[in-house]
């Protein structure tokens, strides 16, 4: 692998699908974040429902955009190239035709050109993280990729496992959850955060890295860019090329809506409290 | 090159509407089907301007909104808003590509006006006033000075600004006294503006003058149109002007005195000037109209969002059907300004005059931005009036659009002009 001070290519992945629900700027949609506070200015506050049959949830209508966590991802990756550490940003994105859209944002961003990896139809229905990263690890072969910048997580299904899974297939180092990145030489120093606090890490290169949320603030596109986005390039893969089977392995039995919020009993003494507390047997 | 004037011919690109737009496969190949079957008339936004539209929203309702109070209260001129709308694009996109514009059509200049009047009307008139000095450079000015006025703005965040009105001439342009003598090489203008947006922060104007003393030579032929630096000698921006909206817009009285113009300064030539000034309208009056249905569609919006809130009486006030009918009316009026202003930029990006559309939707988009806002405060109730609540401010600053840009009785002249000119055929 070819590596030298200056990285060649910085490989960013774009979540836009989760399992059921595509990846959308949207904290209350998914039945199972409730309490999340992702300061994701973009809220588009839209009600989700449960297919009828339990199988996921509707999707039809409803707006897709970036996962705000790759927005952080490719914002990262831009800032590497405007600093010129890197060559080259590629945007990657699985799914069907509508992700183009967010590849084109990625672009109109400052990516240099796109991959989309067509998945569509059942096979996007059924596509998890193990596929994906199955699909980025084979990509990242092929174009000799120093670094992969991922979001954490999408934040419909909340898997958190891409990036690691990716890492894992290629046997290359991790940075995970990163708040901020340094390229030294040939080597990462990722400061990540995690339970306790913040832990710096060296990791050499290639490597994975997944973006957190205060890793930076990404950019709008402008509209100049926007419009010399429709220039740059996306190519378009199937899975079949890169050799990977997308079938996957999981098998979701049913999705169901969180227990609607019993009404709370008003008491009228500390006394009466104490009862109905022993009664539900809590004390 | 502009990006309405490609879905040439029979298509037009109009909004879908406020609703959550369906990007799926199956909405995307029913929308082409309709297309194909009914033969043109399109409703449906093309990528690009979906994106600019996206980012415009984004912007104002990520940074101005949150401003916009504060600027409301001090009157301060938003600089810092307006230097980051020039740096993601969002002004200046008129201006032809070869001066460093992106030479976009007035329709998707109307779509970005729309989502940055929604933020704050006050925020987007000043960014308005760009466009309306630069109209009649655009439409009239030659190659250099053309290179020269716009090519600047498009390089910095630069402000210009159109001077016509004056304290004793506003509909009635005609009637302006401001004198334009020839000497020489130059012109020595002597004179004063009034309510001149952008007038205390401009680096160039566009003015109107007389050059023709004689009081019997026609409108056609006795005005003349310069290019005036702001920092020529003579020229005097006066006190910024306290208005009851829009108030971080900066307005002002201009002396012009002894001002000399080198005549490489006039646009055309002597005499054209009324027919230029006229002409800018056509172009900026869909914008204003766009901007006028931002502010309605933010007072829709807002008094939505509170009548799911408050209750009164045991339920939502919006379960009410006073309220609810309000706004359904408000909506109406909303739906309705949108697809006049988009057909009147839509007109004149087809190379059309559009006079007659563009005041028809100047006049209603005024007029229903007026309505939506009182109708929006008077939904809020009590905290509509009060200035912790955001729908006060609609109301103070929806009242220009019926003023300025051809007030709402000038439009209803010029529309019953076109209309039975039509008839008469």
């Amino acid at each position: 692998m070819h590596r030298s001070s200056e990285v060649k290519h910085v490989a960013s992945y774009l979540n836009t699908r989760g399992c059921e629900c595509f990846g959308q700027p949207c904290e209350s949609h998914c039945p199972v974040l409730t309490d999340r506070t992702i300061h994701v200015q973009l809220k588009t506050f839209i009600k989700i429902r449960v297919k009828p049959d339990r199988t996921g949830v509707v999707t039809d209508g409803v707006k897709h955009s970036m996962n705000p966590f790759c927005e952080i991802a490719v914002e990262e990756a831009i800032k590497l190239k405007e600093k010129k550490l890197v060559k080259e940003v590629v945007a990657v994105s699985c799914g069907p035709q509508q992700v183009q859209e967010t590849i084109r944002t990625a672009l109109a961003m400052g990516a240099d050109r796109g991959i989309h990896v067509e998945v569509s139809g059942k096979d996007y229905e059924t596509l998890g993280p193990l596929q994906v990263s199955k699909i980025f690890a084979a990509l990242a072969k092929k174009e000799q990729a120093d670094l992969i910048i991922l979001g954490k997580q999408a934040i419909d299904d909340d898997c958190n496992q891409t990036g690691q899974i990716t890492a894992a297939l290629l046997d290359w180092p991790q940075g995970t959850f990163a708040s901020e990145m340094t390229l030294e030489a040939d080597k990462l120093k990722v400061v990540r955060e995690v339970d306790g606090g913040l832990e710096t890490i060296k990791i050499n290169l290639p490597a994975v890295v997944t973006a957190d949320l205060r890793l930076n603030t990404p950019r709008y596109a402008t509209l100049p860019n926007i419009m010399k986005a429709k220039k740059k390039k996306i190519a378009n893969v199937k899975p079949a090329d890169l050799g990977v089977d997308v079938c996957s392995r999981l098998e979701v039995l049913k999705v169901d809506e969180p227990p609607q919020r019993q009404a709370g009993v008003k008491v009228e003494t500390v006394d009466d409290l104490v009862g109905k507390l022993k009664e539900a047997g809590r004390v | 090159m502009s990006q309405c004037l490609h879905l040439s011919g029979s298509l037009a690109g109009f909004q879908a509407g406020r609703r959550f737009q369906s990007t799926g496969p199956q909405a995307s190949a029913r929308a082409a089907a309709l297309r194909e079957a009914h033969g043109g008339f399109s409703f449906e936004l093309t990528d690009q301007q979906k994106e600019f539209q996206e980012v415009a929203r984004k912007f104002a309702r990520e940074e101005i909104v949150p401003a916009a109070p504060s600027y409301d209260r001090s009157g301060e001129y938003p600089f810092p808003l307006i230097k980051r709308a020039w740096e993601l694009g969002l002004i200046n996109g008129h201006i032809p590509e070869d001066f460093g514009g992106m030479g976009l059509g007035i329709f998707d200049a109307c779509l970005i006006t729309e989502e940055l009047a929604f933020g704050c009307t006050g925020v987007q008139t000043a960014i308005e006033a760009n466009s309306l000095g630069q109209m009649p450079v655009i439409i009239a000015g030659n190659d250099a000075q053309k290179k020269k006025y716009l090519g600047r703005m498009a390089e910095e965040p630069l402000m210009c600004a159109y001077c016509v009105t004056e304290p004793e001439a506003g509909s009635d342009v005609a009637g302006i006294k401001t004198r334009a003598v020839k000497k020489g090489d130059e012109y020595v203008v002597n004179g004063q503006k009034m309510w001149i947006t952008n007038g205390g922060k401009a680096n160039w104007y566009f003015l109107l003058a007389r050059t023709d003393p004689d009081p019997k030579c026609p409108a056609s032929k006795a005005f003349t149109g310069f290019i005036v630096e702001a920092d020529t000698p003579g020229v005097q921006p006066g006190r910024k002007e306290l208005n009851m909206g829009q108030r971080c817009s900066d307005t002002r009285g201009i002396t012009f005195e002894d001002v000399r113009i080198p005549k490489e300064n006039v646009l055309i030539g002597e005499g054209a000037g009324f027919k230029i000034a006229m002409g800018a309208f056509d172009k900026t009056r869909p914008p204003v109209a766009a901007g006028a249905t931002g502010l309605a569609q933010r007072a829709l919006e807002e008094a939505t969002k509170y009548a799911l809130e408050r209750k009164s009486f045991g339920k939502f006030i919006a379960e009410h059907q006073a309220v609810s009918f309000l706004l359904a009316e408000m909506a109406m009026k909303v739906e309705l300004a949108r697809m006049a202003y988009q057909r009147a930029a839509w007109e004149v990006d087809q190379g059309r005059r559009n006079t007659y559309y563009a005041s028809i939707a100047k006049a209603f988009a005024g007029d229903i931005a007026n309505q939506c806002a009182t109708d929006a405060v008077q939904i809020f109730g009590g905290n509509g009036f009060n200035s912790e609540y955001p729908v006060e401010k609609l109301m103070r600053d929806a009242k220009i659009y019926q003023i300025y840009e051809g007030t709402a009785q000038i439009q209803r002249l010029i529309i019953s002009r076109e209309h039975l000119g039509k008839f008469k055929q």
